[in-house]
């Protein structure tokens, strides 16, 4: 073996333990956040406003939850050098939000399942590379079936084939169709154009198996979906298409005319641009975080623009975890997760909207897992087989 | 089958020095927990291929551990050994397929939540042997040097943030011939002090004209073997049943005949299909194959010089267009890739820092055809701006 260790890089004893490292991360993004956005330390902005609308709120709540698969790291954010990439985020989102500087993923960092775990409140092990339903029952079940909604009350936006299957559990006590709906915003659109060149930008799949991409499907079913359900004929999908940069664009942009349907109680989105880091190239990397800024900023505009998520929705934005840090030399920097160290780990969580404190900040630490019991705690379903706890700043 | 059933015959498979090596050690080997072994038969299947310092590494450590006692080598592996491994992967032919076994190991691991016990266990292992041995010290100190911003003319934004509080910045390095000089300078050093794979030329586009002292990796180079390659995933991954892990295995199986590489020294070429099949971007991006190289060089060759030169990449396009290979119109980022050259080289230093005789190293970067470089060595001094005209042979001199 060579001086580097077995996971393929040298390997230094650290003076810091992963929990240390995780705790030392969260006080780092609380000290950006307290100089840059301008938040109290130590706990609580109160301002009425936020509390009373939650109070008075006469229309069924609603959560809309995007999650990032690709994480992006605090030097390329929260920290001085990169806050200029998350300016939407700096300055518009997190003075309104709840943000939770330490939420560990202790799970599988590979996106797909990482994701799925965000949505059944376990970490799940299944496949990653493969197109499976996760082994426990998903929030979108619990809610559904609790609460007896129909399968037009929650949706899930996925970027990429992989995803097909997030929306349901193949958990026996709650059966198939019980889930929520899945759009991929990439079959929509091979189906409206049958793979044109010109938005062969938008098709692009996912980068955590870039040799592996496979055929992107898309028929009659989704040109239906597109008819029906996100009333939109072909021609107005292809026209809006072309002015589209990117596939998270894509699927904001579906994700709108989504709400603006069907105004699903849930509503959850991945988003997957930042992952072109696992090409290596740093500014496309960059160019992703950027985008993604702007993006949940679009959405945030769209839930307090649409008559139907106004004032009853909370937003949740998270990535699924981090990305490997500089110092450990079994990873290549944040070209990839692989390294299951601290950095890799530890990611944030800022919450807004309906019955959220605005500009508090909470270190303590939580887990990705803990996402599904607090939506249930929020919407009134009950989370019998998720593994986490409920985030009692945000109930 | 386990390590304490190792046998002479069953390296059989192993190149002539490689199983000569592992045989001498057999009895070490059969004491080793099954967590970790595999691991080290990675670095050892291919030791004929291998460079030279690696190829002390591992005899170093191959000694080390013979050395123990029985009670010393428990000890030394015993976080290693309480990571548990499943049946199947006890099955598998770890002896003759390593990395393979390696790969399963780590996906069982995150799937068993074991992945951090095993990671502070490789952390200790490692610690303990680098204690006991003494690291390989360079004949002379380490020069690397990285060239950015090929292509790109005006340019606004402040370049090299990330190195300059560890060294000096020059804002106003005369560009004429600055190419040449760095070039000359890393050959001079080449002859004068001659090592095996010891001084390095990495060019992210087409290699310019070098002294053949130099080891020499190059991303126009690899053109033929790099379209090749994705010609072979293209049609490899249309066959039913082919995930990602299949297409790796059989990537991780591809020797350099397979992709028309023969410059006739098989070290080097086994070290290029491996940038190809292990690196990710490397075959659609320069930059990132610039960066990786480097980064695979430093680990694996450990040079006591490296120059390596950033080239303009493609734009991004549609993954399935990227690895098309399709190279009929190409549009070249240029400022994109002056940033991620500056990342690439900031990722240099801290992977040259790693290596034994840092405190000695020196580390230039510079903004091609630019008057913008940082220069960080024991004559540098931290942080610190520089408005004189120099050469950019000049600032290497000073670093020393």
């Amino acid at each position: 073996m060579t001086s580097y260790s077995l996971t393929e890089g040298r390997a230094r004893g650290s003076v810091f333990t992963p929990r240390a490292q995780a705790l030392q991360l969260a006080c780092n993004r609380r000290e950006f956040l307290r100089t840059a956005a301008g938040l109290t330390l130590g706990g609580t902005l109160l301002r009425s406003s936020g509390l009373v609308r939650a109070a008075t709120v006469p229309k069924r709540k609603k959560v809309v939850v995007i999650t990032f698969g690709g994480g992006a790291r605090d030097q390329e954010t929260f920290a001085a050098e990169g806050q200029e990439n998350i300016p939407h985020l700096m300055k518009d989102l997190i003075p309104q939000s709840t943000f939770f500087t330490q939420v560990v993923n202790r799970g599988i960092l590979g996106h797909y399942v990482a994701t799925a775990s965000l949505a059944t409140g376990v970490y799940e092990t299944v496949n990653n590379f493969a197109s499976l339903p996760p082994e426990h029952p998903t929030a979108f079940e619990y809610f559904r079936k609790d609460l007896k909604r129909p399968a037009s009350d929650a949706w899930v936006v996925a970027p990429s084939n992989g995803f097909n299957r997030i929306g349901e559990s193949n958990h026996r006590s709650y059966g198939s169709g019980l889930g929520a709906r899945v759009l991929l915003p990439k079959h929509l659109l091979t189906a409206a154009t049958s793979g044109g060149r010109d938005f062969e930008h938008l098709l692009r799949d996912n980068y955590e198996t870039p040799f592996y991409a496979p055929e992107l499907g898309g028929g009659e079913i989704e040109l239906e979906q597109l008819e029906q359900i996100l009333k939109l004929s072909v021609d107005e999908f292809k026209k809006k298409a072309l002015t589209l940069s990117s596939p998270d664009e894509l699927s904001v942009y579906i994700a709108r005319q989504l709400m603006k349907q069907m105004a699903p109680s849930i509503l959850w989105i991945t988003m997957h641009d930042i992952d072109i880091a696992h090409a290596g190239a740093y500014s496309l990397y960059i160019e992703g975080i950027r985008r993604t800024d702007r993006l949940c900023a679009d959405l945030w505009k769209t839930i307090q623009s649409e008559p139907e998520y106004a004032g009853n929705t909370t937003l949740f934005i998270l990535p699924d975890f981090g990305r490997d840090s500089d110092d450990d030399s079994g990873g290549n920097g944040f070209q990839h997760h692989r390294t299951g160290d601290a950095l890799s780990r530890t990611t944030w969580m800022m919450a807004m909207g309906a019955g959220v404190r605005e500009g508090a900040v909470f270190d303590r630490p939580v887990e990705t897992i803990d996402l599904v019991p607090t939506l249930g705690s929020m919407l009134g379903f009950t989370a019998s087989f998720a593994r986490g706890k409920p985030m009692a700043e945000l109930l | 089958m386990r390590p304490p059933e190792l046998k002479p015959e069953h390296f059989n498979g192993y190149l002539p020095e490689a199983r000569k090596l592992v045989v001498g050690y057999i009895g070490t080997l059969r004491r080793l927990p099954l967590s970790f072994l595999p691991s080290l038969l990675r670095e050892v299947v291919d030791y004929d291929f291998r460079f030279p310092v690696e190829r002390r590494a591992v005899e170093r450590e191959l000694a080390t551990l013979s050395s123990l006692s029985a009670d010393a080598l428990d000890m030394w592996c015993k976080e290693l050994a309480q990571i548990q491994i499943s049946p199947k992967l006890e099955s598998f032919d770890w002896i003759n397929a390593p990395a393979q076994f390696v790969e399963q190991l780590s996906a069982y691991l995150w799937t068993t939540h074991q992945l951090d016990a095993f990671r502070e266990a490789a952390v200790q292992y490692s610690s303990r042997l680098q204690a006991a041995v003494s690291a390989e010290q360079p004949p002379v100190p380490r020069l690397g040097i990285t060239v950015v911003g090929q292509g790109v003319g005006v340019y606004e934004e402040a370049v090299f943030r990330k190195l300059r509080p560890h060294g000096a910045y020059f804002s106003r390095i005369k560009p004429d011939g600055g190419l040449e000089q760095l070039l000359n300078v890393v050959t001079a050093r080449a002859k004068a002090h001659p090592v095996a794979y010891g001084h390095w030329y990495v060019d992210g586009g087409k290699a310019v004209a070098h002294d053949s002292v130099l080891t020499c990796v190059s991303y126009d180079g690899l053109e033929p073997a790099r379209a090749t390659l994705l010609r072979s995933i293209r049609s490899e991954t249309e066959r039913p049943g082919m995930g990602p892990e299949a297409l790796r295995s059989l990537m991780a199986r591809l020797r350099p005949s397979d992709l028309g590489l023969g410059t006739g020294d098989e070290v080097l070429d086994r070290f290029q299909v491996k940038i190809l099949t292990e690196g990710s971007g490397t075959q659609i991006f320069s930059t990132t194959f610039a960066q990786w190289t480097a980064r695979e060089v430093l680990r694996r060759a450990q040079p006591v010089t490296m120059l390596v030169r950033f080239a303009p990449r493609q734009r991004q396009k549609p993954m399935n267009e990227l690895l098309s290979g399709n190279s009929d119109h190409v549009d070249f980022d240029p400022v994109g890739s002056l940033v991620d050259g500056e990342m690439g080289a900031y990722y240099n230093w801290l992977n040259q820092e790693r290596l034994p005789g840092a405190e000695e190293s020196s580390f230039l970067v510079w903004f091609e055809n630019h008057g913008d470089a940082v220069a960080v060595g024991p004559g540098m001094a931290r942080g610190t701006v520089s408005s004189t005209a120099a050469d950019i042979g000049q600032v290497i001199s000073w670093m020393s």
